[in-house]
């Protein structure tokens, strides 16, 4: 692969001695290159980025993958079908209806947590191929009476993956990754919370997620982590609600803070401690970082109920809950930008109530290669177009490499 | 293993089918650590191709992280346990480290460890009796990259919180204290560094990739 050096230097002022000139150089074949190309040049560069390209990849991975994907779906999906819903009386056969939320949420949540699957999940085993985690979640956004198109479909399975990577990126402690299942599965019980039979297989989930995960290492977590962030990698879609609260770049990278909490168990960078051979210090001297970290208050409970402290991993489509932001010191809400926003508008597709009837005595899923259940229906099959084109998309662009 | 220009491939070795885990680290000259935790030793000859696997240590339960070696001793490390081996034959000193945090990279200078940490901490320890010597809050995330420059002792530090930080050890000729004092921070905006490394052995520049990023960047002092 060539390299190519790009003249003129950059001058890149550090946080104090501002005496080092940067150069860039770009790896011209390899930024064209599909298969990510900051794996090869990671792998020049020293040990951390070899193994983040090529090495052990965890084979605990795929629950965390799964699950955390899932409940971005059904916050994104909660939020659309919140943002239509008419009042049960005066709705129209084909209008949109709260009790038609909550019974697509339950469905999709009852096969999400089928024990079946579950079972098949929770195997020591590779990811899936990005290809095969789409159609697992195609087919189960289909496993209700809703039905969207391929572009909706696209779109959401986006917006889910982006949501997600970012979570991944900024979890403080690799650790941090079980918090924010936590936080999903926490807010996947709310939606659920009038429906026990549901609430058992999710609680069942939970245990089998702290039975599993409860005694991995740090090192074991991280990777974890980093099998995670090998597959979201080169991953550049801009999304709108990211865009805004400024967490991501207009060049679709996120936004690392460089103030804020420490990990929990990480000391505020700064202090060096010198010993003798007695073990007894000697001296302690000083130095300013640059970035402006404060003390962390306390850990997230890593219990089946507790409070998880961390943000990530909450629903930050709700209008009571804030983006997680450090960047900018304050916290901003949503509550007013989340129905102004309206970056998705569920627009009803009159599907032809004739087309329902159709279908509608008896509807058969078939099952997904993974063993969801099939399901039988008798109300109408409603199509929704999720992302209309016409609006100002919250999607923009296509990704960026 | 490769000629040094990594035109052609001298040996190759494979593992019993029992090591599942592929071999997760290794150096232009031996030994590889497995992720199994098991060390592989290997006779180099100076000229020639004749190499031989000499022994197999095992003293690591967890899986290898990052060797470092210096004429004489290894520093190995493993997800939390760090042990020096002497010529590769005889285990000087064993130590539990940091419990609860692992350690990501390693690197041997004039008798000292220097250990990265999952904390953002760089330990320095006396290779030959395995004590501690100075502990650094260096950074806020997983350091996930150490180089030493061995010319003049400069420590360079990559970590997920975005910076990299240069340092100097040295060791004070009356007390035979270790000392590390820090010298530069660089913050690469909005980058996960996983790889730093100097490109001459005296440390005055280095170069810098991370996660998502399709560049390498260089910096060299002015």
């Amino acid at each position: 692969m060539a390299v190519i050096a790009l003249s003129p230097t950059e001058r890149r002022s550090a946080q104090h001695n501002a005496h080092l000139t940067r150069r860039r150089i770009l790896i011209g074949r390899a930024a064209a290159a599909k298969t990510a190309p900051s794996d090869w040049l990671s792998r020049c560069l020293g040990d951390g980025g070899w193994r983040l390209a090529t090495g052990a990849m965890s084979a605990r991975t795929l629950p965390l993958l799964f699950l955390n994907l899932g409940g971005e779906m059904l916050y994104i999906l909660d939020q659309r079908l919140r943002a239509q819903s008419i009042p049960g009386e005066k709705a129209r056969k084909d209008e949109w209806t709260d009790v038609d939320r909550k019974r697509v949420m339950n469905d999709i949540i009852t096969t999400m947590f089928n024990k079946k699957f579950m079972e098949e999940l929770f195997k020591p085993q590779e990811l899936y191929s990005k290809k095969a985690l789409r159609t697992v979640y195609d087919r189960l956004a289909h496993a209700s009476i809703m039905r969207l198109n391929q572009a909706s479909m696209d779109k959401l399975y986006d917006l889910m993956t982006m949501a997600f990577k970012y979570q991944v990126l900024l979890c403080p402690r690799p650790k941090d990754i079980l918090l924010v299942t936590f936080n999903h599965l926490d807010a996947i019980k709310d939606f659920i919370c009038d429906a026990p039979g549901i609430l058992n297989q999710v609680d069942e989930t939970f245990r089998q997620l702290i039975e599993m995960y409860g005694c991995l290492s740090a090192g074991e977590f991280q990777l974890i982590r980093q099998t995670l962030l090998i597959f979201f990698q080169d991953m550049h879609i801009r999304v709108s609600i990211f865009l805004k609260d400024k967490v991501q770049n207009s060049n679709g990278r996120f936004v690392l803070p460089i103030s804020g909490p420490v990990p929990w168990g990480t000391e505020v960078p700064g202090v060096i401690r010198m010993f003798n051979c007695n073990g007894d210090e000697v001296k302690r001297t000083e130095f300013t970082t640059g970035g402006n970290y404060v003390t962390p208050q306390r850990e997230g409970s890593f219990e089946l109920y507790g409070d998880r402290v961390l943000k990530l991993g909450t629903n930050m489509y709700s209008v009571s809950r804030p983006a997680e932001t450090h960047t900018s010191g304050s916290s901003k809400t949503l509550a007013s930008s989340a129905k102004v926003n309206a970056f998705l508008i569920l627009s009803l597709v009159k599907l032809m109530t004739l087309a329902a009837r159709c279908v509608s005595k008896v509807c058969r899923w078939s099952h997904m290669a993974e063993g969801f259940p099939l399901g039988s229906f008798t109300t109408p099959i409603r199509l929704y177009t999720l992302f209309p084109p016409s609006l100002n998309s919250w999607v923009t662009g296509s990704s960026i490499h | 293993m490769y000629e040094s220009d990594g035109s052609i491939m001298v040996y190759w070795h494979a593992l019993d089918i029992q090591d599942s885990s592929p071999c997760q680290h290794l150096r232009c000259a031996p030994p590889a650590g497995l992720s199994s935790g098991m060390v592989l030793v290997f006779d180099i000859p100076q000229k020639g191709t004749n190499i031989t696997v000499s022994e197999v240590l095992k003293e690591h339960r967890d899986a290898i992280t990052d060797i470092a070696a210096e004429l004489g001793q290894a520093p190995v490390r493993a997800f939390n346990f760090l042990c020096v081996w002497d010529s590769l034959e005889q285990l000087i000193v064993t130590g539990a480290l940091v419990p609860s945090w692992t350690c990501s990279s390693v690197r041997l200078w004039n008798g000292i460890v220097a250990a990265g940490y999952g904390n953002g901490q760089i330990r320095l320890y006396e290779a030959a009796t395995g004590s501690l010597r100075a502990e650094v809050g260096a950074h806020a995330r997983w350091i996930y990259a150490l180089d030493l420059a061995p010319a003049t002792g400069k420590l360079l530090s990559g970590a997920e919180d975005s910076f990299v930080h240069v340092w100097k050890l040295s060791r004070n000729p009356d007390t035979d204290d270790v000392e590390i004092e820090h010298c530069h921070a660089e913050c690469v905006t909005d980058t996960q560094i996983c790889g730093a490394r100097f490109c001459d052995p005296e440390g005055n520049s280095f170069a810098v990739t991370g996660y998502d990023l399709s560049e390498i960047f260089c910096y060299s002092q002015v």
